[in-house]
């Protein structure tokens, strides 16, 4: 097995607290080891940035919705697409990439693995399909069961350990992660047209409130003891004013205590947060403003939780959520095309295009919230970098946050020459107020590697460059000793990486991808829990009489799961 | 203006695409690097000179430069594409997608343009002497910003989805159109001078049609309002004025419902 | 002995069935239950005599004479590297699985990947591109519609138990009383026998639904009033009766056929019913769905659209970037300007279903043919090669996706005939043989004549038997 060492980098890795020290981090047989023979291929690091591969939260990457999106714009390829490389796939598409460019932009920007945000169960094996054509990165995919009718009916009764066995169930028929929470008890409504906006209205017919959903979950979730924790989207996203539903949401963490074996310390992640810190009653920027600092000093004192940004790329993209009557709502807002997959006994899907117009004020504030919210977080730790690719926009546009973060001076030149409301956005938000506030890179660090990892429950194989992890390392342009007085050099570095290591495989040289053929892992759960007949039974009734798939049909065969890696959570012992 | 002249000399198998025949591509090179510009016939390419005998200058800007183009250009595609300015004269029918994308400048077609003449088209004048087929001056599939400026004149025929959501700029068709004119639009003007089988500006938003023969089936959408005196690429008439699509959203604009305009001619 | 395999999923129609019990005895289907006459014929066709269990090659004189896979799968090859634009048109009747291996040949060769939508629901995406597509899946008629609207589709004889399983006859959770709890609205130029099951039967001007459409939503959007008398042959009256019916339901949904795609203006009569359907969801909810014909048709593209982010007429000549414009790089119109110069009908029979006049420009004007299929259809017969493989469904299984886009897992219930090979063990020895025959020197030079197989280079690994 090849060896390498990769030489005088300046590296940092927040799980041992190293920030910048010049040393050599040496791979073997897909290992970081302490040390490598003289035949290991040496790369260079010397005046760059040493980091463990990055970990992404929460991506819309491979499924149904995801794909529904590419499928119906064309108009996201035409001149968009980048010219295929000799020794590629093609990669097509702006906002909702081909699953090659997924792959491939993934590995540029030094990330090894993502979580695929949504999957609903009945449509799991497409999730998996997608995933064995995507090159390079593990995957792993959240079932969606916020709106799930076994759910509801055992949450109405406060049947937890019948939730759990579901759950349990539903894992693995699905060879998925974690319990994924989309507008609880809206999803359902909107498959009669109606939606919840606050975590206390009833779910038609169910009789049961959002509020009782993700107390529901949490308390199965950590029943069943799982690695991450419930991976929430709150009611009311995206609408103003809305910041009242997601404090009502956050503080239902109260009380509980997180109770697994994989590190995890939050009860409940709350994602793409940026697009839940609304205040105001209209769009208007007389009305509109940010709340953001009101919902993370919540956060900041609350360690049983941990969020991520949702932030706004300010491009053309393509929104895509399990919420599907906001993606209703907004085709009404701006008359684009709109998607929509109601998914029986489950859960729904919407998709439409959006432009976050930077000549809008409404984008521009945007904008401005979701740096906040990183900005405010007091523990990195607890606060991770997404765009909720694609919805707020691609993810490849990563390294343009990192700048925006890092650098008070791009940021502020951005308010200034490109935002057409550039006074508003700082008069209605508290991005003028965090005018001089930056981030270092071990903060960032944590905010994309280590911190994700945590609360994802997966530290033990993600996020470190310790002796004995998988070796997924990046390496940047970047000189922590001789920061770029310039702060597109960050964009250009972070985007470009200068060699990246999947599982110890040179993925990326010299800015290059070499090799994408690597096998990738698709990691999930196996959660075992007592026999629980009651159970057993529901299931079995709800697929003779509800479903239009036959149970043996509904799990996952094997055959169509692809390079599984198996985290067993067994209860019962 | 400085002109180059390109006489096809030879014809391909399949079809040629030749979207760097344009001014833009063409400005400030010599005959040498323009014959070495690829066009190409499937996955194989080609040095333009190996198909066409190339004479004359381009000019040093887009702006000054002329390109004229002799032969059989029945088989090639995209002629003009994403042009801003110069001039291309085409002696001889063409294929699809001519002056698609194009922002500026000028094109004569003196012969017949296949489908998706003028697609997305954003400025200057595209005129073809003959016949077009479908989709001229439509939106690319899945586009909701089709024409968005420009003038497009065909002096012949056309075929269906004229216009298709259509933002802006003008379309002049002299002879008939089959069906779908201005669906979806969203502006811009569209001028039929012969007849129109039926679907005129069905699913349309907002902007104005005007048909100067007969429409076989009105769309039940537009709603007669009153006759009115307009002036039509310089010839006044009286036309019978229509609103609609009924059946469409409509902006408000001060309170005022926003209504596509369809101008029968009496 | 006798063994029933149960939950099978049937390669038919849109509709997936996946609840079949196929009886088989050594290797023969011997009893199929649970599926409508025709899934039941694809089974026992797979037991029937005359199956073709070789690659064959044409001889000058029209006959054909057995060659093994190696010479097949060396001239397919050959073909794909030299033809200037060759198309890989077909998939109706595979799996995801096979799509993906073509994918990766057709970007691979530069050649224009296209699908049977391109000849039936194609139109159906174009409205997609343009309006969206707000739907859901098929449980969600059972479970929850109480109004449901056939329009320009015949399932009583397309898709054979659509009605009994989704759309009228089903009691679900919300809709316990099954069809006597739901209006039936049918929407036809012809009173068919699914209309005879219509609460409400539309008998709309032939060419004219977009018409009809437009007086649906002028009724949505509160112009009544305006309404001629007739429109498309239906009084305003009844309009307006159903009309009524429609916003009085709790959930409504609408099914449309090749009705609608397949009369003139094509994938704008989709748009405006998907437009009619935003429409009705200011009132009460409504979804919509396309009728897809063949069992996994869907397929295609959704495996192209995450590939390539297309879902069919896929030009990859450029080698750099796909594009795709139906019109342009549609299998028809290709056929019909003469724009290709080689063709692989997979998994369909292009001599049945294009029109005969573009038919001949690819079979009677001597470009290069392979078909790729387990039945000898009439593209088989006059193609230069005719490469047999599994039948999807009974020989091999893989994912193929449900009208309404939900993957369905298929099993095989007997072994391949005669060892034949699958759609996707094919395509990728056609990738492997393309990477030799490159490192051989055959390169794309658009000189395609009928070469005989290359003596100096090596034969494809012989790994089947």
């Amino acid at each position: 097995m090849t060896e390498y060492i990769i030489k005088n980098g300046c590296v940092i890795d927040p799980t041992q607290g190293i920030n910048g020290q010049k040393m050599d981090i040496c791979i073997k047989d897909g290992k970081i080891v302490d040390k490598v023979s003289n035949a290991a291929k040496v790369i260079d690091a010397a005046g760059k940035t040493v980091m463990a591969g990055g970990v992404d939260i929460h991506s819309h990457v491979a499924g149904p919705k995801v794909n529904a999106g590419r499928l119906f714009r064309p108009e996201d390829k035409l001149f968009k697409s980048p010219m295929r490389k000799s020794n590629l796939r093609m990669e097509m598409g702006f906002s909702v990439p081909s699953v090659s460019k997924t792959g491939y932009d993934y590995a540029r920007l030094g990330y090894g693995f993502v979580m695929e945000a949504a999957m609903p169960p009945l449509e799991a094996a497409h999730v998996h399909e997608e995933i064995r054509d995507t090159p390079i990165i593990d995957e792993a995919a959240m079932p969606v069961l916020a709106n799930n009718w076994f759910l509801l009916e055992y949450f109405k009764n406060h049947e937890i350990e019948n939730a759990g066995a579901y759950a349990s169930w539903i894992l693995n028929a699905t060879r998925g992660y974690a319990l994924k929470c989309v507008n609880p008890g809206g999803t359902e409504a909107w498959g009669w047209g109606l939606n919840c906006i606050t975590i206390h209205d009833k779910v038609p017919y169910f009789d049961i409130t959002p509020a009782e959903i993700v107390k529901g979950l949490i308390e199965t979730n950590e029943y069943l003891r799982l690695p991450h924790s419930v991976h929430v989207h709150a009611n009311n996203l995206g609408n103003p004013g809305n910041y009242t539903t997601t404090l009502d949401t956050l503080k239902l963490v109260e009380g509980y205590k997180a109770n697994n074996d994989f590190d995890r310390e939050q009860v409940m992640h709350h994602t793409h947060i940026q697009f839940h810190c609304y205040g105001g009653d209209s769009f208007k920027s007389s009305s509109f403003e940010s709340k953001s600092k009101e919902v993370m000093d919540y956060v900041n004192k609350q360690k049983g939780l941990t969020i991520d940004t949702g932030n706004v790329t300010l491009d053309e993209t393509t929104t895509m959520t399990a919420d599907g009557p906001f993606e209703y709502h907004l085709t009404h807002l701006n008359h684009l095309k709109w998607t929509n997959v109601d998914v029986e006994l489950e859960t729904a899907a919407g998709i439409v295009p959006f432009i976050y117009d930077p000549k809008t004020y409404i984008a521009g504030a945007q904008w401005a919230i979701g740096l906040e919210v990183a900005l405010f977080a007091k523990d990195k730790e607890r606060c991770f970098i997404t765009t909720d690719h694609p919805n707020a926009g691609p993810f490849w546009r990563y390294p343009r946050i990192y700048k925006w973060l890092l650098s008070a001076k791009a940021r502020n030149d951005l308010i200034a020459n490109e935002l057409k409301y550039g006074d508003k956005v700082i008069d209605t938000t508290y991005i003028g107020e965090l005018s001089d506030k930056e981030i270092s890179l071990y903060d960032l660090a944590q905010m994309t590697r280590s911190g994700v990892a945590k609360s994802l429950g997966l530290s033990h194989l993600y996020g470190s460059l310790k002796t004995g992890m998988n070796a997924n390392v990046a390496v940047y342009d970047i000189d922590p000793e001789n920061l770029p007085s310039d702060p597109e050099q960050y964009e250009t570095a972070f985007g470009n990486v200068f060699a990246f290591f999947k599982d110890g495989v040179l993925c990326v040289e010299n800015h290059e991808i070499v090799n994408y053929s690597m096998p990738k892992k698709t990691v999930w759960v196996n959660s075992i829990v007592p026999e629980n007949k009651q159970v057993e039974r529901d299931i079995r009734d709800k697929f003779l009489r509800t479903y239009t798939v036959d149970l043996e049909n509904y799990a996952v065969f094997d055959e169509h799961v692809h390079n599984p890696y198996k985290i067993k959570v067994d209860i019962t012992q | 203006m400085n002109t180059i002249t390109i006489t096809l000399a030879k014809q391909a198998q399949l079809y040629l695409e030749a979207d760097l025949i344009t001014p833009d591509q063409f400005a400030g090179k010599s005959t040498a690097e323009i014959g070495a510009i690829e066009i190409s016939e499937g996955k194989i390419r080609y040095p333009l000179a190996s198909f066409a005998k190339i004479e004359g200058a381009a000019g040093p800007t887009p702006e000054e430069t002329r390109i004229v183009l002799n032969g059989d250009w029945s088989r090639v595609k995209r002629i003009g594409q994403q042009m801003s300015a110069g001039e291309i004269i085409i002696n001889s029918n063409v294929d699809m997608y001519t002056g698609g994308w194009m922002k500026g400048g000028k094109i004569t077609v003196n012969g017949n343009a296949d489908s998706f003449t003028g697609i997305a088209m954003a400025g200057g004048e595209l005129t073809i002497k003959g016949n077009c087929q479908n989709h001229v001056g439509s939106a690319y599939r899945g586009d909701w910003r089709g024409m968005t400026g420009g003038v497009l004149r065909v002096m012949g025929n056309v075929g269906n989805d004229i216009g298709t959501f259509m933002r802006g700029g003008t379309i002049i068709v002299e002879g008939d159109a089959f069906i779908h004119v201005h669906t979806h639009g969203e502006g811009g003007t569209i001028i039929v001078k012969g007849n129109v089988e039926g679907r005129v500006g069905g699913q349309s938003v907002k902007g104005d049609v005007f048909v100067n023969g007969k429409i076989d089936y009105m769309m039940p959408g537009f709603k007669y309002v009153d006759d009115v005196t307009k002036e039509v690429d310089g010839v006044s008439a009286v036309y019978a004025h229509y609103i609609g699509d009924l059946g469409e959203r409509h902006p408000d604009v001060k309170g005022q419902k926003i209504f596509t305009n369809l101008y029968l001619k009496k | 002995m006798k063994e029933v395999i149960k939950h099978v999923a049937c390669p038919y129609c849109g509709a997936c069935c996946d609840d079949l019990e196929i009886t088989v005895e050594d290797d023969k289907i011997i009893e199929v239950k649970n599926a409508c006459i025709i899934g039941t014929e694809i089974y026992h066709h797979a037991s029937r005599e005359g199956r073709v269990g070789s690659p064959r090659r044409r001889q000058p004189d029209g006959t054909y004479k057995d060659i093994t896979y190696d010479e097949a799968i060396d001239f397919t090859a050959k073909m794909l590297i030299k033809a200037k634009k060759p198309l890989i048109y077909g998939f109706g009747s595979t799996n995801c699985e096979g799509m993906a291996a073509a994918g990766r040949v057709a970007e691979d060769a530069g050649a224009v990947l296209d699908n049977c939508a391109s000849i039936c629901h194609g139109s159906s995406f174009l409205a997609i591109f343009d309006t969206g597509y707000p739907s859901c899946t098929l449980g969600e008629v059972k479970n929850r519609a109480d109004v449901v609207i056939y329009w320009g589709s015949n399932p009583a004889h397309a898709h054979p138990r659509h009605m009994s399983r989704y759309g009228i006859f089903p009691r679900g959770y919300f809709t316990g009383k099954g069809a006597r709890g739901r209006k039936v609205i049918v929407v036809d130029p012809r009173y068919t026998d699914t209309a005879r099951c219509a609460d409400h039967f539309l008998q709309v001007a032939q060419g004219h639904d977009y018409d009809l459409f437009d007086a649906f939503r002028m009724v949505m959007h509160g112009y009544a009033a305006d309404l001629p008398d007739v429109v498309a042959g239906i009084p305003k009256e009844k309009i307006l009766e159903v009309c009524d019916v429609i916003k009085a339901g709790r959930y409504v949904h609408i099914f449309f056929g090749m009705g609608l795609c397949h009369s003139d203006g094509r994938n704008h009569n989709v748009d405006i019913a998907i437009n009619l359907v935003r429409d009705i969801n200011e009132f009460t909810k409504c979804t919509i769905m396309a009728m897809r014909g063949h069992y996994n048709i869907a397929g295609p593209g959704i495996v192209w659209a995450w590939q390539f982010g297309f879902p069919y007429c896929i030009d990859l000549t450029k080698g750099s970037h796909a594009h795709m414009n139906p019109g342009e790089t549609s299998s028809v119109d290709l056929a019909n300007r003469g724009e290709i110069d080689a063709f692989i009908n997979i998994g369909t029979d292009a001599g049945a279903h294009f029109p005969i006049r573009s038919f001949e420009k690819i079979g009677g004007a001597g470009i290069p043919m392979v078909t790729i299929d387990p039945s000898v259809n009439m593209a088989a017969t006059v193609s230069d090669v005719h490469i047999p493989v599994a039948i999807v469904g009974v020989e091999t299984g893989g994912i193929c996706y449900r009208m309404d886009n939900v993957p369905i897992q298929y099993r095989a219930v007997i072994k391949p005939f005669n060892g034949i090979l699958t759609d996707e063990e094919l395509f990728d020895k056609i990738y492997e043989r393309m990477q030799e025959l490159k490192m051989a020197g055959i390169e794309s030079d658009g000189s395609w004549e009928y070469a005989a197989p290359l003596a100096d280079v090596r034969p494809v690994k012989e790994a089947y038997e």
